[in-house]
């Protein structure tokens, strides 16, 4: 069990920027994020386009704006548990009991929850049937590629990871690619060779076709039925499934934490991003509260008064005081800056 | 404004007025109409706004810009009559315009 002053849910821009104002203070945090690289929306859904409207940043691709909010956080010792998605929350005599789907548990005064619009999970199937074959046959990811070999593997989806791993898998194993539309969005030179495996038969291609069944006993899968545009069902004998359609953003378990929901976000208070459990707060994309913005500035705004709210909390006995990064020797020394 | 009508998965029909320069997804959710989640605000990034157009609309409307094909190779359970209903902007022509929602968006 780890104790912490403060629990961030979200390594996106606001989680980033709670977690510098948390530690400017004087607070230690731990992060919590269920991709496995720190940026949240930046870094998944648009790190190479241009964003404009960061204060005194003129321009500043998604990626970018990541990396220096990483850097902001150098002269600070933070913990990132990547890969982990917050499960639970439990109260523990006013303290937060919070536990992860890897098993890390966290015991804190404060979470502060910066989950944007959910936790970033793959998209799947939308057969029922795939349910049963999950982790078993049907794969969203691929952790060992040797289960493969020798086996016939159908690979669902137009975009790199798809046309990546047919590609290298059909080095040892029978592979079917499978996409909805003759068009591929990858790399041109993954897509032209793939295009030119297929001719020479070492993928079978077959395009404007999505799954239609999967057949199999308890354990693994035997075949599955693709259906084409215009109703032609083609029946494959496959060993594997693997779908490659992206990542998709789910509330997921912050829904079950007694949290007042209103849609997909949260309600806050806007003196502390309070939600209405004590010690809870969010921010970021995920509150509301009116006239709420969802804009990156605004969560780090969030954050910074959220960050103030945890210091009561966490140091029952001691006072915050308001102090400048330019001229206070205390936060100075927090930053590195003096001995 | 313009009248757009949405069907719901289940056969529900709500005919609504919207604002012209709105876009489809924007005229659901402002009058919450269920069946539309649009988790990226429109920013065309993540297809949970995704809409069957019916099949004597889906000519007359603008035709699709780059990305949003490969943006529906997400959507749930897309056919060729697929759009994502943040990229379709409401102008006068549009009037009667009628959208099948997905059984679900993710
Ligand atoms: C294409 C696009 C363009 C945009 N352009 C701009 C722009 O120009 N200017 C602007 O200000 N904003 C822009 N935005 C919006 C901006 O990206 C968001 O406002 C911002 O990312 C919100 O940050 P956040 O940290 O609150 O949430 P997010 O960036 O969504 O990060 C939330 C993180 O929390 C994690 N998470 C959620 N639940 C859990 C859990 N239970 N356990 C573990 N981890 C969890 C998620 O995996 C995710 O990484 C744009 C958005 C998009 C999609
Ligand atoms: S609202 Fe996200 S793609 Fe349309």
């Amino acid at each position: 069990m780890i104790k912490t002053d403060a629990v961030i849910i979200g390594a996106g821009p606001t989680g980033l920027f709670t977690a510098h104002q948390l530690k400017l203070i004087g607070l230690d945090c731990e992060v919590v994020d269920n991709l496995d690289k720190i940026g949240g929306q930046c870094i998944e859904l648009y790190p190479d386009k241009p964003i404009y409207d960061i204060p005194a940043i003129p321009e500043c691709t998604g990626e970018e704006l990541t990396n220096s909010l990483i850097d902001q956080l150098k002269p600070f010792n933070i913990k990132f548990h990547l890969n982990e998605r917050v499960e639970e929350v439990k109260n523990n005599n006013d303290r937060w009991e919070v536990k992860t789907n890897k098993g890390t548990s966290f015991n804190t005064p404060n979470i502060i929850i910066a989950g944007g619009v959910g936790s970033f999970e793959p998209r799947k199937f939308s057969l029922k049937d795939c349910e049963k074959f999950e982790d078993k046959s049907i794969f969203y990811a691929i952790k060992d590629k040797t289960i493969f070999k020798n086996k016939t593997v159908s690979i669902f989806g137009g975009g790199d990871s798809a046309l990546d791993w047919a590609i290298e898998l059909s080095k040892n194993s029978k592979v079917n690619l499978i996409h909805r539309r003759d068009e591929f969005r990858g790399a041109k030179s993954t897509v032209d060779k793939m295009h030119k495996w297929a001719k020479e038969g070492s993928i079978s291609l077959y395009t404007q076709y999505q799954l239609k069944d999967v057949k199999g006993g308890p354990e693994s899968l035997e075949s599955i039925d693709i259906e084409h545009d215009n109703k032609e069902i083609k029946h494959l004998k496959t060993d594997f499934v693997l779908g490659f359609f992206g990542l998709i953003m789910q509330l997921g378990p912050i829904a079950n934490w007694g949290l007042n929901l209103d849609k997909k976000t949260i309600n806050v208070d806007t003196e502390k991003f309070e939600t209405n459990q004590k010690g809870i707060y969010a921010v970021g994309d995920i509150c509301t509260y009116p006239g709420k913005l969802k804009l990156i500035l605004s969560g780090f705004h969030e954050g910074a008064l959220a960050a103030r709210a945890c210091f009561k909390l966490a140091r029952p006995n001691e006072k915050y005081r308001f102090e400048f990064t330019t001229t206070s020797t205390n936060l100075l020394k927090r930053l590195g800056k003096k001995e | 404004m313009t009248k757009i009508v949405y069907i719901e998965n289940g056969g529900k029909s709500h005919s609504i007025d919207v604002q012209n320069g709105l876009t489809v997804m924007e005229g659901a959710i402002q009058n919450n109409v269920p069946g539309i989640d649009a988790d990226c605000g429109g920013s065309m990034a993540c297809a949970t706004c995704h809409v069957y157009v019916k099949e004597e609309w889906f000519n007359k409307l603008p035709k699709k810009e780059d990305g949003e094909e490969d943006m529906l190779d997400m959507a749930f359970e897309p056919n060729k009559f697929s759009r994502l209903s943040c990229q379709l902007t409401v102008t006068d022509e549009l009037d009667g315009l009628t959208v099948q929602l997905p059984s679900k968006q993710a």
